[in-house]
């Protein structure tokens, strides 16, 4: 058994997503696709797994054409698809979204359900209570779920699209194996990803898409340069963090409660240096987040005192945050960032100081044109927030941060961006550092967390658990220091 | 989405709503074509019928352009039928109330009923900000308050002398109504045609050509990301509220004044559940509205003909609407859901 893609063309409006992509992966192999964030790689699979219909092209499985036209006709078909995110039905129970994908009756026997989904998840080797809550599961058990529904309804061919990203290192674990037992069994599995290391870890062979076509093709193991240099065309060169002299206090956070869900940190003292910058690291939802909302202003300290350049700012709205210099990136680009619907000029123009009644499109436009080019935005002016890439709604987030400010607080500033793309954010970022801007930033990769930050704060279980500088840190050390040890 | 494309699924859509109707008309035994003539007949067909039109068409465009400006901020305004009746009401307060020339007492029934309508919409819009109601319950209850309102005043306080009935107040003074211009031998309604078209290009510039209207459209969109950016969402809000009552209101002025020149209890004529309609047809957009609810107007106006002429329910003009809204929401759809190769990317090359 085989799969082929035989030149596929997906166009959108002018942009050529898929130009003639064409490859074969054998059965029982663990096969990586790479590319950069716009690539085309995520378009392939939402055309492999019926979410696109294709300009052109066709796909064979086991030498027989198959026809996808929505998702339900790809699975019946035998390809399945594991979204980032698992579709999973979040209030409903295990065994309920086990069997909500149930081609059968309009029946459901909730026991032969039952006694299905402990057979299918005990050859895969994992374990479900059938009657827990979907959403009680982690991001890793959910992925589990539903590659245990894929496998009973008969996928022949998994596609895994960046599947570890939010999973614990731990699970992450438990998953490449998975993947390599379904491999072993003889089916065809496709791991998307633009993380090298995992890649090479993992897969057994390679296709490298750029600019929507397939540039690079091989068996692994391959050299980390040859794989760089087909993925970006060039090889990219590593920037050294060079620390600037640190000047007066700009954020003092003295004997702060700060209590939201889970998370509950007492008697956090914390001084941030003008120009320092400071990584928050830790497992996800182990209190980053609550640091950067009461920084923020959006979350209000239950106890201490709190103030950014000399200005208190205890008990203060969001909007005296704002005016105090503080701005906040939160993770989610376009939910709580970018609005979608509007375009970048009129981002632009909401960003802007003018504060003019009427607006000038004109010198907007011209104004749009020059950030486009500044921050090398994939985009024209005119382009909607929801029709750039991820790493171009970033560039664009960073074009509307205001000149004059003091304080920045980012959530995963480069999460999910390219190696490039993610070097370019962080250049934007420490040029604000010589006007003395100070940075605090959450990110869950060690490597940012290291290379940028002048000190670190590690959380655990919702508090402090550690601050250290980061040049005294290996990567090592502070792997311990998220899984809760202390440093050996 | 591609414009021509849209247009075109509109255009067949229209034709194959009149299609539908023409067969509805063969299904009741009426004479289609001559059905449709007598439409066109009937709003078009004489100066009075034009004028009829025009009088019909000035409320239903000012409620129209208020709710383009609530639909900007992502409102769902209900209650625009309630501030239509509370603007009426308000204007007829003072008709009734205060003496004195035209030139003073009819500039303060336009002022009156933006007012009424003003403060019926900031009572959804703070229901919305400050009590967690939404619009459309808070603005749905706000309708059935204000149409109480109007049929306890008309049998009530504001009843004829002696007689209590349904059918209205007494007649204002006639120096209150809205005044007309004599031409071609009919009254023309000046002033309610201009307040509509003012209303229509003050709007059309708001959301166009200012940093509120943009900041409107960012409240609409996603107010979550606005409040991060620093924008007021609820002062956004419920300056949208504002706008979309006053000019509900002023439709609501015109009903009374220059309409009815009398408080009826269904003084809103349902113009403001009409003018969600054409909003919706008119994709929100302000310029759109205007000859949309023309066509709208023309044919509930010209639907009379049917009931005097083919002795049809004048329902039967409302029933055409209908087919002709689901038709162009349904192509609407459709030229989204195949935008035939001008979708947007989800990732760029």
């Amino acid at each position: 058994m085989a799969l082929e893609i035989r030149d596929i063309h997906k166009h959108f409006g002018p942009v050529r997503a898929n130009d003639g992509v064409s490859f074969t992966v054998e059965a029982g192999s663990l096969h990586g696709i790479l590319g950069e964030n716009g690539a085309g790689k995520s378009t392939l699979m939402k055309i492999l797994s019926g979410f696109y219909g294709a300009d052109s092209g066709e796909i064979l499985l086991d030498g027989e054409r198959i026809a996808l036209a929505s998702p339900a006709e790809a699975i019946d078909s035998g390809i399945g698809m594991l979204h980032q995110d698992p579709l999973v039905c979040l209030p409903l129970t295990v065994l309920d979204n086990f069997a909500l994908a149930s081609p059968g009756p309009v029946r459901i026997d909730r026991d032969d359900m039952r006694s299905e989904l402990e057979r299918v998840s005990a050859d895969l080797g994992f374990e479900f209570d059938p009657s827990r809550l979907a959403g009680s599961l982690t991001i890793g058990e959910r992925q589990q779920l539903a590659i245990t529904r894929l496998m009973w309804l008969g996928a022949k061919v998994l596609i895994f699209d960046e599947p570890t990203t939010g999973i614990s290192a731990t699970q992450r674990l438990q998953l490449f194996a998975t993947l390599r037992s379904l491999a072993e069994a003889g089916l065809i599995v496709l791991f998307v990803s633009h993380k090298l290391e995992e890649v090479e870890d993992l897969c057994d062979s390679v296709t490298v898409i750029r600019h929507g076509k397939v540039v690079y093709r091989a068996d692994m193991p391959v050299p980390e340069e040859t794989l760089v240099e087909k993925m970006f065309g060039k090889v990219f060169v590593e920037q050294d963090h060079d620390s600037v002299p640190l000047r007066d206090a700009m954020l003092q956070l003295s004997d702060a409660t700060l209590q939201e869900g889970t998370t509950s940190i007492e008697g956090l003292d914390l001084d941030v240096a003008a120009g320092e910058v400071i990584g928050l690291a830790g497992l996800e939802g182990s209190g980053q987040r609550a640091l950067l909302r009461a920084c923020a202003g959006l979350l209000e300290p239950e106890t201490g005192t709190l103030s950014v350049n000399g200005v208190n700012l205890d008990r203060c709205s969001y909007r005296d945050h704002l005016a105090a210099g503080v701005h906040y990136l939160p993770a989610g680009r376009l939910e709580e960032g970018l609005i979608q619907g509007i375009s970048i000029t009129e981002h632009l123009v909401l960003a802007s100081e003018d504060k003019s009644f009427f607006v000038d499109w004109k010198k907007a436009e011209r104004t749009a044109i020059d950030e486009i080019g500044d921050y090398s935005i994939k985009g024209r002016p005119n382009s909607n927030a929801e029709e750039l890439s991820g790493g171009n709604q970033q560039r664009l987030l960073l074009a509307m941060i205001p000149d004059d400010v003091k304080l920045l607080l980012l959530e995963h500033p480069t999460r999910g961006l390219d190696v490039e793309s993610a070097a370019y954010v962080w250049t934007r970022l420490l040029a604000r550092r010589s006007s003395g801007t100070s940075v605090i930033f959450a990110s869950a990769d060690l490597d940012e967390l290291l290379r940028y930050s002048d000190r670190i704060i590690v959380f655990f279980g919702g508090e402090v658990f550690a601050i250290g500088d980061a040049a005294d840190l290996n990567g090592e050390e502070l792997g311990y220091l998220i899984g809760g040890k202390e440093r050996v | 989405m591609n414009n021509s494309r849209a247009a075109l699924a509109t255009s067949v859509a229209v034709l194959a709503a009149i299609a539908v109707g023409i067969a509805l008309l063969l299904a009741v035994g009426a004479p289609p074509f001559e059905a449709l003539s007598l439409l066109v007949e009937g709003s078009f067909g004489s100066a009075s019928k034009i004028s009829a039109t025009l009088l019909a068409w000035s409320p239903l465009i000012l409620a129209s352009a208020g709710l383009v400006v609530t639909f900007a901020a992502g409102l769902w305004n209900i209650g625009v039928e309630g501030q239509i009746i509370m603007g009426a009401i308000a204007a007829s307060w003072i008709a009734r109330e205060v003496p004195g020339p035209g030139w003073v007492v009819v500039p303060l029934t336009i002022i009156a009923g933006a007012v009424g309508g003003l403060v019926w919409a900031l009572l959804a819009g703070v229901l919305k900000t400050h009590f967690r109601v939404h619009e459309i319950f808070g603005g749905l209850g706000l309708d059935f308050v204000a149409a109480g309102m109007a049929t306890y005043l008309v049998i009530g306080p504001w009843k004829r002398a002696g007689v209590a009935s349904t059918s209205g107040t007494d007649i204002f003074r006639e120096e209150t109504w809205m005044p007309e211009i004599e031409a071609f031998g009919v009254g023309w309604p000046v002033l309610p045609v201009i307040l509509g078209i003012i209303s229509v290009v003050l709007v059309w510039l708001l959301l166009r050509g200012t940093l509120f209207g943009l900041k409107l459209k960012a409240v609409g969109n996603n107010a979550y990301s606005s409040y991060l950016r620093g924008i007021p969402t609820n002062r956004y809000v419920l300056g949208a509220m504002a706008i979309g009552g006053a000019l509900a209101g002023v439709a609501g002025t015109v009903q009374a004044t220059a309409f009815h020149h009398k408080l009826v209890p269904a003084v809103s004529g349902g113009y403001g559940f009409l003018a969600i309609l054409v909003v919706l047809l008119a994709g929100f957009s302000a310029v759109a509205i205007a000859p949309i609810a023309l066509f709208f107007v023309a044919i509930s106006v010209g639907g009379t003909q049917l009931d005097l002429r083919l002795g049809l329910d004048s329902a039967f003009a409302g029933v055409l609407q209908g087919i002709i809204v689901l038709f162009v929401l349904f192509a609407g759809a459709w030229a989204a859901k195949n935008p035939g190769g001008t979708m947007t990317p989800q990732e760029e090359p």
